[in-house]
């Protein structure tokens, strides 16, 4: 046993990981000049295998294959808890080493859980009104809101977006009808059917906005800060087998600030009244009539229902006297901080104040103000979007520091009381 | 003799710092006085001294301007006060540097030329904004604008340079008072007399600086009268200081808003009759006019307010100390001193170079300290200040190993280091002020206190450990100084310093991810900052590791070491290179060149270090000379002469 062990146990295969690791980390921080930081992430170091080679021609030809971050993070974990199941035992003068080496055990354990088990939303408001979700950054979802009370389907029933793959057919028991997948486009770019433009393609769907605009396929984004804009044509197939028609559904259409920047863009085009019609017609409510019943259905970004809802009561946006320049047109930045009012049936009311480096941990949430603004409507009435994050393994890089710090000022005091004696007595 | 050189050198070094300390004698305009008014900059509460500084080493990278007339430097208050209220003058004054040949060529800039007055490096606005040069230089800035900040060359830093520096003296130029009034203070009472004989006027006004045309007001003549004196008080330029301190619920304000802001009934500001005073004084050579002006302003100031007031004049005194370009001067003659002593061993040397390293440190501590006082924060706030405290990190550390070893290597090192992160931090503080205030994800002194500092200390460490491995194998491979006690001993020191680095690095950039959790939630994001941090944490491990394991022994580490320089300056300065990720702060492409030479430097040390024993002085096998044809035919006469074991 022991000697299978041996090679997993060996400094000399830590020595070879720490140094890969230096590589990938290395690569992949270069890589995120050309990739963008999600990109980059995603191929180095949430993967188990990976290549880096540069974007510019010139350099094409370089192709370095890596091991992947779980690879290092998981070949680590097993060296480290080898070494210290074969050659364990205690002494005073390896307890840094050992504690060390159980922290950053914990700290790998750690960031392994939080990669699977934490999640990013957040939560826009503009001052005065209140929310009891908060949406998914990335994720989308397709729902459909039936016009009458129906206990058994609670109003919506909600498709994921990883759902909605091309050719599949949805069947959900509370809706009289079911999905039919035609296309699903992961980032999308409306473009307006505008009557003087005479286009001659057909409408991309028999029903709803597609009367009045084209959806494109677009690249998919490769930063952390913007976001893919997904659009997906459906066909809605009564319970007889008939069809009730088809209907483009679009993140475009389905989240209020996609809709406003698509609004924005076309009045420098078409002029602001113009655009305010547009914008009308995009977002107007698309419905269908099944089994008696009228649903309202789109696609909007995915949400995570509270237990609890928050409201934002006021926002404020301090900047830097004097600091508005051409570089940085909005000043430098003094504070962003948005005072909101938790209410929860059973702990109760509280107004908290959420700013950059004060985060409200509630509910095992943790909410983060993250962006400000104004409401394009009413300037005076301010907007703020706090990040929300669920990880339930947050405290372990705390705990995990500590047990390192600790563990190598154990250690390396000793040694130092060591060479001190050492050098007094020489 | 010998047994006074120990105090005499140091003292030397002190009494010269001293002097420096000293203010300058002013016998006609009270300049000194004039920059410590308070004003505004960068939303900095600050003394129109730094104000001028700044502008001035953005302008001729240098603190002050020069009078080639009379033969004299010029305060940067006195050029600031000169370009301000008498800009016919300031028009002709050499101050704008300009060193790229091909710059120069574009511009038609003259050679240096004694005869002429000409230098080849500096040039005065009316020489270089000639009307030929402007579009040209209009055409080139846009251009060298468009390219994204990876791809610009070194003619388009130069060109962006140039452009920044003109905006900057236009700006204040038109700005600080009526263009070429002669009585500014008669021309602003006028204009406040003529308020609240038509109410509508000042709104009118008001009205057409939002941008909006007040049609119904348009032929109204006080209005014009009004919106002619706006004209001439220029614009509200962004690169102009808020000059006029807060009153009467008016936050601070440059001229032109500060008047704009006036509400019927409200009496006219006394900051600007004083400044309008100080302007006129000034232009007409009146000193005592304008030492009474300057007074009243700044006893105006210090009833409205005091602490601003007080702080300016402490920062006056900061700049006068210039304590990390004293420091540096002292770091260098430590150096020598102490290189000095392997040379020949004489103990007065190791001695005058501790105590100079001693003296160095105290003005370089002191300077951090009146620097943290001054910001009211932790010591390391932006690049500038984390080269400073690297510094300050890796002379404790050198003075303590010294302590411990008394061979003067822990003083090469430690003088060494302060003396080029002092020289970086110089040069890092060309691109202006140093002490900008702190975006508001930043604002929070605890984890500046926190994880900003130890994760510099792991910088710092590293570097001394790569930097004591330098040492090794210069010593050995170049010299036949590096006898097996003085290598024992260097072994000693590089192991436990990387112990120290590994400790500070880990700790540090954990404390960074806490911080990241604590302000958007997210532990870890592969920022480069992060990732150049974790890098230098796994090399110190590696290290570690790899000597714990016998993969490497004595000259190993040393290679390994030398690597870490390779890796932290990477970290430190590298990523920021890339332009991208959150700590992207402070750009700087510029100094690709330089990082680029000192890895390569690096590279070839860790090549030396990578050869075989028998090639290095140090460790040539006596016996085995001899058989070598082409050695050197006496092996004794190879590394100078022979010197003693040192205990």
């Amino acid at each position: 046993m022991k000697r299978l062990l041996a090679p997993l146990t060996s400094i000399r295969l830590t020595v070879t990981l720490l140094a890969l690791g230096i590589a990938v980390i290395f690569f992949g921080t270069l890589a995120q000049t050309d990739d963008g930081l999600y990109v980059a992430q995603a191929r180095f170091f949430r993967s188990w295998f990976s290549v880096f080679s540069p974007h510019d021609p010139a350099w094409k030809w370089i192709k370095i294959p890596l091991p992947g971050g779980y690879l290092l993070g998981t070949s680590l974990l097993v060296n480290l808890v080898a070494a210290h199941i074969s050659r364990f035992k205690f002494a005073w003068k390896k307890s840094g080493i050992v504690m060390t080496h159980l922290g950053i055990i914990l700290l790998l354990v750690g960031q392994l859980a939080t990669d699977m088990f934490a999640r990013e939303s957040r939560m826009s408001f503009a001052e005065g009104e209140w929310r009891n979700y908060s949406e998914d950054f990335q994720k989308t979802e397709l729902v459909f809101l039936s016009d009458t009370t129906d206990a058994a389907m609670n109003n919506v029933v909600a498709i994921p977006d990883s759902e909605l793959r091309p050719g599949t057919e949805i069947r959900l028991e509370p809706l009289p009808f079911s999905v039919r997948v035609k296309e699903w486009m992961e980032n999308s770019e409306p473009s307006f059917r505008a009557p003087m433009m005479q286009k001659t393609n057909a409408p991309q769907a028999s029903d709803g906005i597609a009367q009045n605009f084209d959806f494109q396929p677009a690249t998919e984004t490769r930063t952390m800060d913007s976001k893919n804009i997904p659009t997906a044509l459906i066909e809605l197939v009564g319970t007889d087998g008939k069809s009730l028609g088809t209907w483009a559904v679009s993140d475009w259409a389905g989240e209020p600030a996609m809709a406003a920047s698509a609004a924005f863009s076309w009045s420098k085009q078409f002029g602001a009244d113009l655009a305010q019609r547009i914008h009308g017609l995009l977002t107007k409510p698309q419905t269908v009539t099944a089994g008696g019943r009228t649903f309202t259905f789109q696609l909007r970004p995915m949400r995570y229902y509270q237990p609890f809802t928050v409201k934002l009561l006021k926002t404020t946006h301090e900047v830097y006297a004097g600091t508005v320049s051409a570089a940085e047109p909005d000043g430098i930045p003094k504070n962003f901080q948005s005072r909101v009012l938790v209410d929860h049936p059973t702990v109760g009311r509280r107004e908290v104040d959420i700013y950059m480096n004060n985060p409200l941990r509630f509910g095992g949430l943790t909410f983060f103000q993250y962006q400000m603004g104004r409401e394009q409507a009413a300037a005076s009435r301010g907007t703020s979007t706090l990040q929300v994050v669920k990880n339930p393994s947050w405290l372990t890089p705390y705990v995990g520091c500590g047990m390192v710090a600790l563990g190598l000022l154990v250690q390396f005091g000793i040694h130092l009381t060591a060479f001190v004696r050492k050098k007094k007595t020489a | 003799m010998k047994k006074h050189l120990p105090w005499f050198i140091p003292a030397v070094f002190a009494v010269w710092f001293l002097t420096t300390l000293a203010p300058a004698r002013e016998d006609k305009f009270a300049f000194a006085q004039f920059g410590r008014l308070p004003l505004l900059s960068g939303g900095r509460p600050q003394p129109l001294d730094s104000f001028a500084r700044n502008t001035l080493v953005q302008i001729r990278e240098r603190h002050d301007a020069y009078d080639p007339v009379e033969k004299r430097t010029m305060s940067a208050p006195e050029w600031l006060a000169e370009v301000m209220f008498k800009p016919e003058a300031a028009r002709d004054r050499r101050v704008f540097r300009v060193v790229s040949q091909e710059l120069k060529q574009v511009l038609k800039l003259p050679e240096s030329n004694v005869d002429h007055g000409e230098n080849g490096k500096y040039y005065s606005w009316n020489q270089i904004a000639t009307e030929a040069n402007f579009a040209t230089l209009q055409e080139q800035i846009g251009r060298a604008v468009k390219k994204e900040e990876s791809q610009r060359d070194a003619y388009d830093q130069a060109v962006l340079k140039l452009g920044n520096a003109l905006e900057l003296f236009n700006t204040l130029q038109v700005s600080a008072r009526s263009q070429s009034a002669t009585n500014f203070t008669a021309e602003v009472t006028a204009f406040y007399k003529s308020l609240p004989a038509n109410e509508g006027a000042l709104i009118a006004v008001k009205t057409r600086y939002a941008g909006k045309n007040p049609d119904e007001a348009k032929d109204d003549p006080l209005v014009r009268e009004a919106a002619k004196f706006y004209d001439k008080i220029g614009s509200r330029g962004e690169k102009l200081p808020l000059l006029f301190p807060p009153e009467n619920g008016h936050d601070w304000s440059r001229l032109p808003d500060r008047l704009m802001d006036l509400t019927g009934g409200e009496p006219l500001p006394k900051a600007i009759l004083a400044w309008a005073r100080i302007g006129d004084a000034y232009q007409t050579g009146n000193s005592i006019e304008f030492n009474a002006a300057v007074a009243e302003y700044s006893r105006y100031c210090a009833d409205s307010i005091p602490a601003e007031t007080k702080k300016a004049g402490r920062e006056v005194f900061f700049n006068r100390f210039a304590p990390f370009y004293n420091a540096m001067i002292i770091y260098v003659a430590a150096f020598l001193c102490a290189v000095g002593f392997w040379f020949n061993f004489a103990e007065w040397l190791r001695v005058a170079a501790f105590r100079l390293v001693g003296l160095a440190f105290v003005i370089h501590m002191t300077g951090l300290i009146f620097r943290m006082v001054l910001q009211g924060r932790p010591p390391v706030t932006n690049l500038y200040s984390s080269a400073i405290f690297i510094g300050w990190g890796a002379v404790v550390l050198g003075m303590i190993l010294e302590r411990f070893w008394r061979n003067a290597i822990g003083l090469t090192v430690g003088s060494l280091l302060g003396f080029v992160t002092l020289i970086i931090a110089h040069n890092l503080a060309l691109d202006g002020d140093t002490m900008i205030m702190m975006r508001a994800v930043l604002d929070t002194n605890f984890w500046l206190a926190t994880h900003v500092v130890i994760v510099t200390l792991g910088y710092a460490s590293t570097f001394v450990a790569g930097f004591l491995a330098i040492v090794y194998i210069v010593r050995g491979f170049f010299t036949r100084g590096l006898d097996p006690d003085t290598a024992k001993s260097l072994a000693r020191m590089v192991y436990g310093i990387v112990c120290f680095a590994t400790l500070f690095s880990f700790v540090g950039t954990v404390l960074g991810g806490i911080w990241a959790d604590q302000s958007w939630g997210r532990f870890w994001g592969w920022d480069p900052k992060e990732n150049g941090a974790l890098i230098i944490v796994l090399w110190n491990a590696l290290v570690l590791h790899a000597r714990w394991g016998g993969l490497v022994r004595e000259r190993g580490v040393m290679t390994l070491a030398i690597a870490g320089n390779i890796v932290t300056s990477w970290s430190w300065f590298g990523v920021n290179m890339l332009g991208i990720g959150l700590h992207s702060y402070g750009f700087m492409s510029g100094a690709f060149p330089v990082l680029a030479t000192f890895v390569g430097s690096q590279l070839v040390l860790i090549g030396l270090g990578c050869l075989p024993p028998r090639y290095w002085q140090s460790f040539k096998k006596l016996p085995a000379t001899p058989t070598k044809p082409t050695g050197p035919s006496a092996p004794l006469k190879g590394g100078g002469k022979p010197r003693p074991a040192v205990a």
